[in-house]
């Protein structure tokens, strides 16, 4: 099996790096620890601040297989586990009948066998891997309901799965598992007890601008700036929903589209959509607002131009 | 405390085992009429409990007793109050058992102790020991009936009826307990989850093949259907000065709503929003009230709605109203901020829950008419409009939220005003 995980935290602070992701160095801290400790990883934060992306980005650099699980309300063991392949079932047990060779014994054990199995995500992140163990992303779990929830603790904490026909599946190492909440639902503690803790916030400005740099290299110096600043300010207005760093990037992709080079108050009015989602924000930004805004930032660029 | 093994125990000077049944169970009733789940069973498993471990010294005595009656940490309290008066106080001994030495030093320490005792169990030790009068050390079994009501059946009708506000402490103190033993059924909705049903609407196929196996072939379709559950409650109660009457007693429904079902979400409003969910979880009614005493800062108050609510849209909505919850908004309508901005508010908060109910205590007035400038703001966008001012308007709930309601469409009404002016 191959080892490549980091062995300290600037290890996975270049790791992160080279998936193009740039992270705080608590983020860092907390990742490493989650790897070192083998113990679930559990990212909360608001959407769009690059919670999956972590796991994605991990799975990438390491060479692991990535498995996520996409959690929905009524999220059952059928879908996130196993499930029988019923119709070959059927027709086993039809040759069965007609070859009439076998017992009912020999036939309910040879039916309840892994070849009439079809693994779910779960069930595939605890089986052993040649290229070391998979990362495993459980993503909004928020989304589900809280029977899945319990379901999860036991795999969670002991990495096992019993199959009742089977027996129990237990993994020889425990995957890398990454668990994302958007906070729709607040989950249970006993969950979070078993998992580090990490909340993903907004970056700040030095950061966000480092982002914008990596995910979109094609945007011009001045125009990133004045992007991370507009962002940075509207972040500080009493807004239903603040803008993520995804709506960051998609700002900037979508100037770069219009031949942007620079912010004006038309080119904000008019991308307003990309960055805000409900209407009232859209409401109260648009116009004289986010003229004001824009001011401010280019005023904040041009001094800040000036001082070395 | 640390009981030392000098304390007298309580059977040391007396062979008389009967008497220390008699004992136990008197022990055992007070508890409960404090409110401690004690069943009959768990007085003999305390007598052979007892007899196993012996009453040679007092500790081994408490924790025997307690591994028997206390199967929650929230109760320890209780019981150990209990335990001291009980075990101690040698009016008690004398009337009702006559059997331990007579007395302890009245030390400070003991005096403390009943000071600080719950008033839940001081009257329930009182109770204990109006019934002992009469026929001192023969209880009959029949008994326990009337030692758990507190109140009789026509009292209680009496009650149902009395406005919270005019009621007096002792009649708010039934009222409490009456409506701390209240249930509120909740119309159970279909989840996305399946249960097995032999009427069910699907075929279960991992059961259908098991049975199938099992029976050697016999073909029996396994059904399932929708498994239903209880939609999640969120409860926003307003405390300001012109609620204060109202907001304790609904504090007491409140508890008593948490502690019966998982999902209820509680929240407290008067110039600020506080979140009172955790606190209210303590199984204890007078021990959760405590704290909720202690965490919020704006009783009795002035109120403003819209701001709070604001705060609840912006803080708390997207995480607790996901999953379709029914609203009870329990205020009367009277905004210090005259309704500024509410109307947005209340609107967004209709229009992310499955139901949104007004319980207003001015309702019982049948002239009333939403007139204040925050009843105007609030009254379009509710689903149901309430009264909640006396025990009937509590258990009356019951009928609104077990059965499927009729939803506003604001959008739809507002279209219509629009056309048909």
């Amino acid at each position: 099996m191959k080892e490549n995980t980091p062995t300290s935290v600037d290890e996975t602070l270049a790791l992160l790096a080279a998936g193009r992701y740039v992270a705080d160095r608590s983020l860092a801290t907390a990742l490493f620890l989650a790897l070192r400790l083998k113990r679930p990883l559990f990212l909360e934060g608001e959407a769009g601040v690059g919670k999956t992306e972590i796991a994605k980005v991990l799975a990438e650099t390491l060479q692991r297989r990535l498995v996520r699980l996409q959690c929905y309300e009524g999220l059952d063991v059928a879908s996130a586990v196993y499930e029988w392949n019923y119709a070959r079932q059927m027709v086993e047990i039809r040759l069965a009948e007609a070859a009439g060779d076998r017992t009912r014994e020999s036939l309910g054990s040879d039916i309840y066998s892994e070849r009439f199995l079809i693994k779910r995500p779960l069930l595939q992140a605890i089986e052993s891997d040649p290229a070391g163990v998979p990362v495993l992303l459980i993503d909004e779990l928020d989304r589900t309901d809280e029977p899945f929830e319990a379901y999860l603790l036991e795999v969670l904490s002991d990495f096992q799965i019993t199959i009742p026909e089977l027996g129990t599946i237990k993994a020889s190492e425990p995957p890398i598992v990454i668990v994302t909440s958007n906070r729709t639902r607040e989950i249970h503690d006993a969950l979070k007890r078993r998992c580090f803790y990490y909340w993903v916030d907004y970056p700040d400005a030095k950061r966000e601008l480092e982002i914008l740099r990596v995910k979109v290299p094609g945007a011009s110096d001045k125009l990133s700036r004045q992007v991370v600043g507009f962002v940075q300010k509207l972040r500080k207005v009493e807004l239903f929903k603040l803008p993520g760093i995804a709506e960051t990037i998609d700002w900037t992709e979508a100037l770069i589209q219009l031949d942007r080079v620079a912010l004006d108050p038309k080119a904000v009015d008019d991308t307003l959509g990309v960055l805000l989602k409900y209407q009232d924000d859209i409401a109260k930004i648009r116009g004289s607002e986010a003229a004001v805004l824009l001011d401010q930032v280019k005023a904040e660029i041009a001094s800040a131009e000036r001082r070395p | 405390m640390t009981p030392t093994s000098s304390d007298r125990d309580p059977a040391e000077n007396s062979p008389d085992q009967s008497r220390l049944v008699e004992n136990l169970m008197f022990f055992a009733r007070t508890l409960r009429a404090a409110g401690l789940p004690i069943g009959p069973g768990r007085i003999i498993e305390a007598l052979r409990a007892v007899e196993a471990i012996g009453v040679g010294r007092r500790d081994d005595f408490y924790w025997t007793l307690h591994s028997v009656f206390v199967n929650r940490q929230d109760q320890r309290p209780l019981f150990d109050q209990a335990f001291h008066v009980f075990w101690r106080n040698p009016k008690l001994l004398e009337r009702m058992m006559a059997m331990l030495p007579p007395s302890l030093t009245p030390g400070g320490e003991n005096v403390d102790k009943r000071e600080e005792l719950s008033r839940r169990l001081a009257e329930a030790l009182q109770a204990g020991r109006a019934t002992g009068d009469g026929n001192d050390g023969e209880i009959p079994e029949e008994e326990d009936v009337e030692f758990d009501a507190a109140m009789t059946y026509s009292d209680r009708e009496l009650l149902q009826a009395i406005d919270f506000e005019k009621m007096s402490t002792e009649e708010l103190a039934s009222a409490k307990r009456l409506v701390s033993g209240m249930q509120l059924p909740i119309m159970a909705l279909p989840t996305r989850r399946f249960a097995p049903d032999p009427h069910g609407r699907r075929i279960d196929m991992r059961a259908t093949l098991r049975a199938q196996l099992r029976s050697g072939g016999v073909p029996a379709l396994r059904r399932r259907n929708p498994r239903r559950r209880h939609p999640p409650l969120v409860i926003i109660c307003d405390i300001s000065g012109s609620m204060s009457r109202y907001s304790r007693i609904v504090l007491h429904f409140m508890h008593a709503v948490t502690n019966d079902r998982d999902r209820v979400f509680s929240f407290l409003f008067g110039t600020r929003l506080t979140n009172i969910t955790r606190m209210l979880r303590h199984r204890d009614v007078d021990v959760a009230v405590d704290r909720v005493a202690e965490k919020v800062q704006d009783w009795s108050g002035g109120t403003r709605i819209g701001h709070c609510l604001a705060e609840f849209n912006a803080k708390w909505s997207r995480r607790i109203l996901g999953q379709g919850a029914i609203v009870l908004f329990i205020s009367d309508g009277l905004d210090r901020d005259s309704g500024e901005g509410l109307t947005r508010e209340v609107e967004r908060l209709h229009k992310s829950c499955r139901r949104l109910i007004w319980l207003n205590p001015l309702l019982r007035y049948d002239a009333y008419e939403p007139k204040s400038l925050g009843a105007k703001a609030i009254m379009p966008h509710i689903d149901d409009f309430r009264p909640i001012h006396n025990l009937a308007s509590l258990a009356d709930l019951t009928s609104v939220l077990a059965r499927p309601g009729r939803r506003r469409m604001e959008g739809v009404s507002r279209w219509l005003e629009q056309r048909n002016p």
